[in-house]
């Protein structure tokens, strides 16, 4: 096709004009990237220069050790092992089933778990490193190490968790540590971050709770530049992680572990205290359990027996055991009458074995009564009828007052958990929780311990340990921290007449050491080492008319869990207090019989430093006490590792 | 711009036509080309290998092919255009069949000592065909819509074949590239504007399909144009790529962060940031300065292509001057468009700085003919 040159010219005239068209619309879209960079580069320049800095630095979290607990001697409580653990990166293999496949033949793995793995892994990026066994044996462990090259994405690791070498002896003590529950963030409100990494444990119970923050230390940081899907590029700085405060407590690891064994096999407790600093060295609840079971994570199956065990093995009854305290409570009646100037100091009072008010008859314990009694007896032989009457004259409000004095009804801080605050009952208690007013009769069954008022073994104790010293000593758990031995200030005296405190003291050394004492039984031959103490039995029910009358008013009779509560509280030496100790036995029967004994072995436990000889025990008593010694399976604790003002040595 | 002087009165021959080349326009190309070494060395951590090497042997290759080009008179393009097309509709029927599988995508004929993305040479070859259609075509004729018809097809044909492979964004380039030829040539601006009210027609009712009776499109596709809206709404999946070249760019500032210093494209934030996001690496170290340099040597390319186009009283020679300049636009204004958040993510390389042999051959043998409608300008 041959073209005219007017045609030619025609068409190089509409490209010209198409061709400008074009370059102009070139040249506004330059335009528009032009200024799409400006946007970019300068005016956001310093947002997107945050946001690269970010994305280029990532920080991780060092896991600090966990602070280490000892005992007063130094004696490891709660310490630190290594875990053998393998985990799982999913982006470096293609093959994750064939991996998981081989890996289950090198670990003793049940199918389950590594069905649990496979899930955590691909609900995971795949970059995140998944734990997908722990607690690996060495062997395990260097198993899965030498066959790395066929396990492409698994990894060895060690890392650091707790363990409790005397186990079950101080959970109700030291308690445990476990993973960081949703809950717990919740509850606490910590915000540390360290939490956030996966497999920290945190204090779950008793002191490893109540004083995680000393514990735990602080989290070190290591910079690293990473990609922005998290991939750690290289490593760029680091500050060590500082290591929670090593922990040192008032408690005897020995005396502890005697302590437990020796309840072992009752639903009881056994507080055992300096009476002068109020360092508790011994806080036995029993039974007990296993904490390294909860670290590893317990089975449904175990917490079950745990929990429905009509014992209560969960429950730490030296603190969270609340009981009617019984004519231990009979001191604190006296002390209100005696300090309120509503008896003299050598009246007597004849019992008849019972106290009519109004239509109502309050019994002594003693049905025939023990007839004309003055104070040292009444406390001595227990009489009720003594305290029903005095306790008439100077009223509930006196009482209360009284045993707030010596730390009933007080709440004692210390790192443990579920602290109970017991219960001193007032007239504007019950106005108020039963909407009922005060009756005499209450005023009667608060002045031998029964009624309303409930106790712990630990404010029982340190009622007792006020009684020996007659200052407010407090109970003091921790030694030291990090080292620094925290030495109390002298407790401040009492507000109340020296003279009468002897009173009740002598009261109590009778209970021991009177023939006809009610803890006579539980007497210390060794002269210097004599207890003064009271025991208690309380009802943990009404005895009916209807078994009255038939005649079943033996506890023997009764089903376990409505027998008596037995308690023992008192101190040794009894010219000279050093220890104090309160002992409940649930549903144990009598305080002398099952109560006393225990508190006796402790408080000699305790003086002698060691297993009691058998010259402390009455001639008469010795071959029993030989064979069970004999019986008992205490641990072999090995010798301290500390100096001579007893701090642990690095 | 005493270059662009045409003081010979004859058209130059044998060796002689090397003096006559556009020395500016090859020493632009080339300074593109060596910011494209600078960055590869850069994004491989400072190494010539595995990228900057073989980038520099390819450009070496390509330029000796563009000298080629150039020297063969422009009326012999003319003529083989046809024979170029059909060629490369072959390779692009060949890839489907025997094409070696990359990145998900069947893109390459595998030629032994090179392999051969036939989609990058059609980009090239439709715009010769086109343009030898309407040199061919009397001009009168150019609305007709059976004249208009034949042209349609010829893009579609390639479109087609690109679009199954498939490459998105080069079909799209291809479309674009052809209608832009048929744009220059003249063709009634009635027709483009019945397809671009269409397209966006076509658009509208896609996205206001979204959740009715009749959607258009897969969910997975409605996610993909939520996420080009706001890229931050997913910044570990499918928004990661623009989101991340975004903090690139965006953290170079006015002079950036210095050759080799971006921390972005250093650390490997990015994805291809050898290929189609190259253009962050250079933003993020040499800033707004860097950026808007390259930007400018690809405006002044497109001048000079436009200036040679409207100089030549040829007509196919002008129409592929244009339409080289316009596939090269489309290339580097996608994909800079892409990069900063203005377009969504299609695979679309940066000419002459992504890392890539077809595209840097395919690009350098086509200035080739723009240097040689040069020299054989009519006088």
């Amino acid at each position: 096709m041959k073209r005219s040159e007017k045609e030619a010219e025609e068409s190089a005239r509409k490209v010209t004009r198409r061709a400008m068209i074009l370059g102009g619309t070139m040249l506004a879209t330059g335009g528009i990237l032009a200024a799409r960079m400006r946007y970019l580069q300068v005016e956001r320049a310093s947002d997107f220069r945050l946001l690269a800095e970010d994305n280029r630095i990532g920080i991780e979290h060092l896991q600090p050790p966990r602070g280490l607990i000892f005992d007063r001697m130094g004696r490891i409580l709660a310490d630190n092992e290594q875990n053998y653990a393998v985990v799982m990166k999913r982006e470096d293999t293609d093959d994750l089933d064939g991996v998981l496949e081989r890996l289950s033949r090198l670990i003793n793995i049940d199918m389950d778990e590594l069905a649990e793995a496979r899930e955590a892994i691909l609900a995971r990026y795949p970059h995140v490193k998944v734990t997908v066994a722990d607690r690996l044996s060495w062997e395990e462990f260097s198993a899965v190490a030498v066959n790395a090259p066929s396990l492409p994405g698994i990894t060895p690791e060690v890392s650091l968790s707790r363990i409790y070498p005397l186990g079950a002896d101080f959970v109700h003590v030291v308690g445990y540590v476990g993973p960081v529950s949703d809950y717990y963030l919740e509850t606490t409100g910590d915000t540390d971050p360290i939490l956030q990494t996966p497999g920290f444990q945190v204090g779950r119970y008793a002191v490893e709770a109540g004083l995680e923050q000393d514990l735990r230390g602080e989290a070190g940081t290591l910079w690293v530049e990473k990609n922005s899907l998290g991939r750690v590029m290289r490593e760029l700085d680091r500050q060590d992680p500082t290591p929670g405060q090593d922990l040192q407590l008032t408690i005897d690891a020995g005396l502890q572990n005697y302590a437990q064994v020796r309840m072992a096999g009752e639903s009881a407790s056994a507080i055992v205290m300096d009476v002068e600093t109020g360092d508790l060295v011994a806080l036995a609840s029993s039974p007990s359990y296993d904490p390294n079971l909860f670290v590893r994570g317990i089975s449904q199956a175990d917490y079950t027996t745990l929990l429905e065990d009509e014992f209560r093995p969960l429950a730490s009854k030296t603190v969270q055991g609340l009981y009617p305290p019984g004519s231990t409570f009979k001191m604190m009646t006296a002390l209100a009458a005696l300090e309120a100037g509503v008896i003299e100091p050598d009246e007597t009072i004849t019992c008849n074995g019972f106290v009519e008010l109004g239509t109502r008859r309050f019994h002594c314990w003693r049905r025939g009564g023990h007839g004309r009694m003055n104070l040292e007896d009444s406390l001595s032989q227990s009489c009720d009828v003594f305290y029903y009457d005095i306790s008439q004259r100077v009223g509930i409000e006196g009482i209360a007052a009284m045993s707030h004095k010596f730390g009933l009804g007080e709440r004692h801080e210390l790192p443990l958990s579920g602290i109970a605050s017991g219960l001193i009952p007032t007239r504007e208690w019950k106005r108020a929780n039963r909407n009922e007013d005060w009756l005499i009769g209450d005023t009667l069954n608060v002045s031998i311990g029964q009624g309303f008022v409930l106790a712990s073994p630990m404010q029982l104790a340190v009622m007792t340990s006020r009684i020996a010293t007659g200052r407010a000593v407090e109970p003091r758990l921790v030694r030291s921290l990090n080292g620094r031995v925290e030495r109390p200030a002298p407790a401040e005296p009492l507000d109340v007449n020296p003279e009468h405190l002897e009173m009740i003291r002598r009261g109590m050394w009778s209970v021991s050491n009177a023939r006809r004492g009610t803890a006579y039984g539980s007497r210390v031959a060794d002269e210097e080492l004599q207890i003064a103490g009271k025991t208690g039995t309380s009802q943990v029910r009404n005895i009916t008319a209807a078994e009255r009358a038939t005649g079943v008013t033996r506890n023997e009779d009764l089903p376990w869990d409505r027998r008596d509560h037995a308690l023992f509280v008192g101190y040794a030496p009894a010219d000279n207090p050093r220890y104090a100790v309160s002992v409940v036995v649930e549903h144990g029967g009598g305080g002398s019989t099952a109560a006393a004994p225990i508190a006796r072995d402790l408080l000699l436990r305790a003086l002698h430093g060691e297993v009691p000889p058998l010259s402390s025990y009455p001639i008469n008593q010795r071959r029993a006490i030989e064979e069970r010694h004999d019986n008992m399976e205490l641990i072999p604790i090995s010798p301290t590792g500390t100096d001579e003002n007893g701090s642990i040595q690095a | 711009m005493s270059f662009l002087e045409y003081t010979q009165k004859t058209t130059p021959s044998g060796l002689s036509k090397i003096l006559h080349l556009n020395w500016a326009l090859i020493i632009l190309l080339t300074s593109v080309c060596c910011i494209g070494f600078l960055m590869l060395y850069s994004v491989a951590g400072g190494s010539m290998s595995p990228w900057a090497s073989t980038q520099m042997e390819r450009f070496a290759l390509g330029f000796v092919v563009m000298i080629i080009v150039a020297v063969v008179p422009i009326w012999f393009w003319r003529n083989v255009s046809a024979v170029a097309y059909i060629i490369s509709i072959l390779l692009l029927i060949g890839v489907e069949l025997f094409g070696v599988t990359q990145m998900g995508a069947q893109r390459w004929i595998d030629l032994g000592f090179m392999r051969l993305q036939p989609s990058e040479l059609t980009k090239i070859t439709l715009v010769m065909v086109l343009a030898a259609y309407y040199d061919w075509l009397d001009s009168r004729l150019k609305s007709h819509p059976g004249f208009v018809a034949i042209p349609v097809g010829l893009i579609l044909l390639p479109v087609g074949l690109t679009f199954i492979q498939p490459d998105l964004g080069t079909a799209l380039l291809m479309l674009m590239g052809g209608a832009g030829v048929m744009f220059l040539a003249g063709v009634h601006w009635i027709y483009f504007a019945a397809v671009i009210t269409s397209g966006v027609g076509l658009v509208g009712a896609v996205l206001y399909s979204e959740g009715r009776s009749w959607q258009l499109l897969q969910e997975y596709q409605y996610d993909r144009i939520a996420i080009f809206l706001n890229p931050t709404s997913d910044p570990l999946g499918e928004g990661y790529q623009i989101t991340q070249s975004q903090i690139a760019l965006g953290s170079g500032g006015w002079t950036g962060r210095g050759f080799m210093q971006g921390t972005q494209s250093q650390l490997n934030f990015l994805p291809e940031k050898h290929t189609d996001f190259i253009f962050t690496t250079l933003a993020e170290e040499f800033g707004f300065l860097g950026a808007a340099s390259l930007l400018v040597l690809y405006l002044l390319i497109l001048l000079f292509c436009v200036v040679t186009a409207v100089r030549t009283k040829d007509r196919y020679a002008s129409l592929v001057t244009l339409g080289v300049a316009f596939t090269f636009f489309l290339y580097f204004a996608i994909n800079m468009a892409m990069v900063m958040g203005l377009a969504p993510v299609v695979g679309v390389p940066l000419p002459l700085v992504s890392y890539g042999g077809s595209v840097m051959l395919v690009l350098l043998a086509a200035f080739g003919l723009v240097q040689s409608a040069h020299i054989h300008r009519p006088r």
